[in-house]
């Protein structure tokens, strides 16, 4: 049996000791003297939030395949534990052997939301290697950072060895090759990493400078290797069908936060909402192969012992063998006492009909994305549902016996006014009204209908078309927030209706980051100095020490939120290549202005260069 | 048809708490492919239950869990079928199969054994075996059991059948393990502590939970203890 890195007095004290464990069904143990790579992968966050991510099953099931890697598993040691180790210089471990992530060849970190920057420096001092890429010898580990923030690297480029921009199933063997092969030749750390900035969708921060004009804007990027990429393209696994899926993905023993069977359905969106980063991040659309995804359901269920199976992707509902997809599971699933859990779907006949098969109609509730109050604003960002459409679903949800409706907005978004802003609580009346008007008197489950409206607050973010819009300052928000209260207050039917917001500071700070350069490192490094950790956590959220970390760094947050960007103006990740073009980014920020919606690439090619990868939808039809 | 199933947790698997142990349990069933029996209703879960549950930090090779089955072939397969699923530290060491009329594991418990055993070496002390006989040839052993909500004054003495030294250098007990009259080997120890006067960090002692008993005896007839896997 494996000795743990904690001692049992430790783990008797902290919260959750299953957290540091390791050992859950199908995690996978190999015998160190055997293998040539060893590999952490980091996500960092509480282990309850990054157990439940997909992208590290995947890698995680892919690089174990692979005879000669070792992969394991690290999180976030919550804050009760991070104490103990730092006052006692435990280095942080691997789940699997238990043994220090700083003997490892690598350390491969998903930054999947901003609100994590803290985190990573968590990561990296509690494994005792220096924060700084700069500073790391021949013996630390090379540190990769990936996911979605790794489109905006700038801010974290200090802390990285290199990034891996794109879909993992793709070059981590060349990576893996290169580096056996430099060690061979007897390499270096540098030698390493100059080979690693050719292979494709790799980029190395250190090899890049970023120059600034005078307003502080960035006038430009110069390298110190003439061999290396001025443009770094994402890698895109094109035949999604044919691209490795883990079958034996890891239980853990603690309950998760999604504690099922994910199947991943398609890659990428046809639908080209303007605020939505990852509607442009994972383009083209790329569809998995339907008796493929049935047959890994059945794999997964009865490798796992799961009791719930779930769909993933963006937009669901235009999976196009979603109906044989979810009838099958039905059958599949009723036969084996297992639940399935929906993802949002459009709401029409078909899925409330799914819907009422598989959710207590009484308790479940439905979920509309309308995101903007009023029409025009919907056109401005390109969300393709009407009024009409919502009000004609909940008719149909209401009719079926659905008494509960979640309504998600954004506030904050480019040319909003006031109308638009009183347009949500316009709606979710209405949404009221309908329920009334559909269910008579008699039939009314408690004899009331509940609607919950959220808001949330729009944060621009990189490669969409509102990267070049103002954010909001927090006061804005706030006041936005107290207008939409208003409107929901002066409704006919307002006391069916709940309205949810929350503050505003983290969104503030997200905003810094998602468009920040590489001179908001410092700031990350002195809000971490001063004890900022689990800021996505609103009990461990700590607004004042990163207010004082930006004074003290002369930082000025309004340059990176609420400046107005010109057109031409060059964006800190403008070397990163999503294929989307920041032409047809551009192109799209003008419609937006002008009212415009853009069909979806089911209805109209719009041309946004994805087609360059040379698969998905961009070829069908 | 109900089956018995007794099983082992040691080494890593000490730190899952009871609750994840059922979950653990629930999952394995499905992944050895038992055709356990669901319960009706709009959310139906297996029929399964736990005979005492195990604090967090102590092992056991005394552990208890019924389940109703629809089908199987044998008890020796589905054994065989569950240690497939296990993982380092959980150990299914029997399954029997129950008369129909059986006690639910849980209202069966009468008794458990533990052993107390140093994590390194022996006990730091001399005299261990005669200061165990001192502390047992007490009257009474009070013991004030602070809750949440009740301070409650118990007798140890009452729930404590056997306590003794064992070969090995470690103490062995048997005490009640009833719901009305659990008594936690925990605090055992610690009254022994006071009496002898050592002093022993909680984190360096082991506790394992060696069996779990039921009582045979009628009422009013001196105890007669069995594994409960040996309820015929």
């Amino acid at each position: 049996m494996r000795t743990l890195a904690l001692s049992d007095e430790i783990l008797m004290r902290v919260e959750k000791p299953a957290r540091y464990i390791g050992n859950e069904v199908n995690s996978v143990v190999k015998d160190k003297t055997k293998v040539s790579v060893r590999f952490a992968m980091c996500f960092p966050d509480v282990y309850e939030i990054g157990m439940s991510h997909l992208g590290i099953q995947i890698l995680y099931s892919m690089l174990n395949e692979w005879e000669d890697v070792w992969c394991e598993r690290v999180y976030s040691p919550w804050t009760d534990l991070d104490a103990i180790m730092r006052k006692q210089s435990i280095p942080l471990f691997g789940l699997e052997s238990q043994e220090p992530i700083r003997d490892m060849d690598f350390l491969g970190i998903t930054i999947q939301y901003e609100m994590c920057y803290t985190n990573i420096l968590q990561i990296l001092e509690l494994s005792q290697i220096p924060l700084s890429a700069k500073e790391r010898g021949e013996d630390c580990p090379i540190v990769i950072g990936g996911g979605p923030c790794a489109y905006n690297p700038e801010p974290i480029a200090d802390f990285f060895d290199l990034f891996y921009i794109g879909e993992g199933e793709t070059q981590y063997r060349s990576l893996f090759d290169w580096y056996l092969e430099n060690k061979r030749k007897g390499g270096t750390r540098l030698t390493f990493l100059r080979g690693a900035a050719k292979i494709p969708g790799i980029y190395v921060p250190q090899f890049y400078e970023e120059l600034y004009n005078e307003d502080g804007t960035i006038q430009g990027r110069k390298k110190i290797y003439e061999d290396i990429p001025d443009v770094i393209l994402k890698e895109v696994a094109v035949d999604v069908t044919n691209i490795p899926y883990p079958m034996k993905p890891v239980v853990p023993f603690i309950k998760v936060t999604q504690d099922r069977v994910t199947l991943e359905v398609q890659r990428g969106c046809i639908r080209g909402c303007r605020f939505c980063q990852a509607g442009q991040l994972y383009r083209p659309v790329r569809e998995r192969n339907v008796d493929k995804l049935k047959e890994y359901a059945l794999t997964m269920l009865q490798n796992t012992g799961h009791e719930e199976i779930s769909l993933s992707s963006l937009s669901s509902s235009d999976y196009s063998k979603l109906d044989e997809l979810l009838d099958f599971l039905l059958t599949e699933c009723g036969q084996r006492h297992t639940n399935i859990s929906l993802p949002s779907l459009r709401i029409d006949a078909f899925s409330l009909d799914v819907m009422s098969k598989v959710q207590d109609v009484k308790k479940s509730s439905l979920t509309f994305a309308p995101e903007a109050g009023s029409q025009r604003l919907r056109d401005v960002i390109n969300k393709g549902l009407t009024e009409e459409d919502i009000l004609r679903g909940a008719t149909l949800a209401f009719e079926g016996g659905w008494t509960r409706v979640k309504l998600y907005f954004m506030l904050g978004l480019p040319t909003e006014t006031e109308e638009d802003i009183l347009g949500i609580g316009d709606l979710s009346n209405k949404i009221a009204a309908a329920f009334f008007e559909a269910v008579p008197k008699d039939k009314r489950v408690n004899g009331k209908v509940q609607i919950v409206t959220s808001t949330s607050f729009f944060i621009p973010k990189p490669f969409t078309p509102f990267q070049w819009a103002p954010m909001c300052t927090k006061e804005e928000f706030l006041d936005k927030a107290h207008l939409t209260k208003q409107g929901i207050m002066s409704q006919l039917n307002q006391k069916s209706i709940k309205y949810n917001w929350h503050e505003a500071d983290v969104s503030v700070l997200e905003g810094v980051f998602a468009r920040g350069d590489r001179r908001v490192a410092k700031v990350i490094r002195r809000a971490y100095e001063k004890g900022c950790l689990f800021d996505s956590w609103s009990e461990s959220f700590h607004n004042e020490l990163w207010m004082e970390s930006f004074l003290e760094c002369g930082l000025d947050i309004g340059f990176y939120t609420t400046r107005k960007r010109a057109d031409d103006e060059i964006f800190p990740w403008d070397f990163l290549d999503c294929g989307v073009t920041k032409a047809f980014l551009l192109r799209e920020w003008k419609k937006a202005q002008e009212e415009t919606v853009s069909p979806n690439c089911k209805q109209q090619c719009q041309g946004c260069g994805a087609n360059r990868f040379g698969g998905g939808i961009c070829y069908e039809t | 048809m109900k089956i018995r199933i007794k099983f082992a947790k040691y080494g890593v698997m000490k730190f899952i708490g009871h609750l994840d142990t059922m979950r653990f349990f629930q999952k394995a069933v499905r992944r050895a492919n038992i055709d356990v029996k669901y319960s009706e209703g709009f959310s139906p879960h297996q029929i399964m239950s736990f005979a005492a549950p195990l604090g967090v930090g102590m092992e056991s090779y005394g552990e208890y869990m019924d389940i109703e089955v629809n089908s199987m072939d044998s008890i020796e397969n589905m054994k065989e079928a569950l240690n497939q699923v296990m993982v380092d530290g959980m150990e299914i060491l029997s399954v029997t199969l129950l008369p129909e009329r059986a006690k639910n594991a849980m209202a069966s418990v009468s008794a458990a054994s533990y052993r107390i055993r140093m994590k390194e070496g022996g006990f730091p002390v001399c005299g261990l075996k005669a200061s165990i006989e001192g502390f047992y040839r007490q009257e009474t052993i009070p013991y004030t059991k602070e809750t949440k909500k009740s301070v409650l004054e118990l007798d140890l003495k009452q729930g404590i059948y056997e306590l003794d030294a064992d070969d090995e250098g470690g103490i062995q007990m048997l005490v009640n393990a009833s719901s009305s009259g659990n008594i936690k080997p925990s605090m055992v120890f610690e009254k022994l502590c006071q009496f002898a006067g050592w002093e022993i960090s909680p984190s360096a002692y082991q506790v394992t939970r060696l069996e779990t008993y039921t009582n045979l005896a009628g009422e009013g007839e001196p105890h007669r203890f069995v594994p409960l896997s040996e309820v015929k």
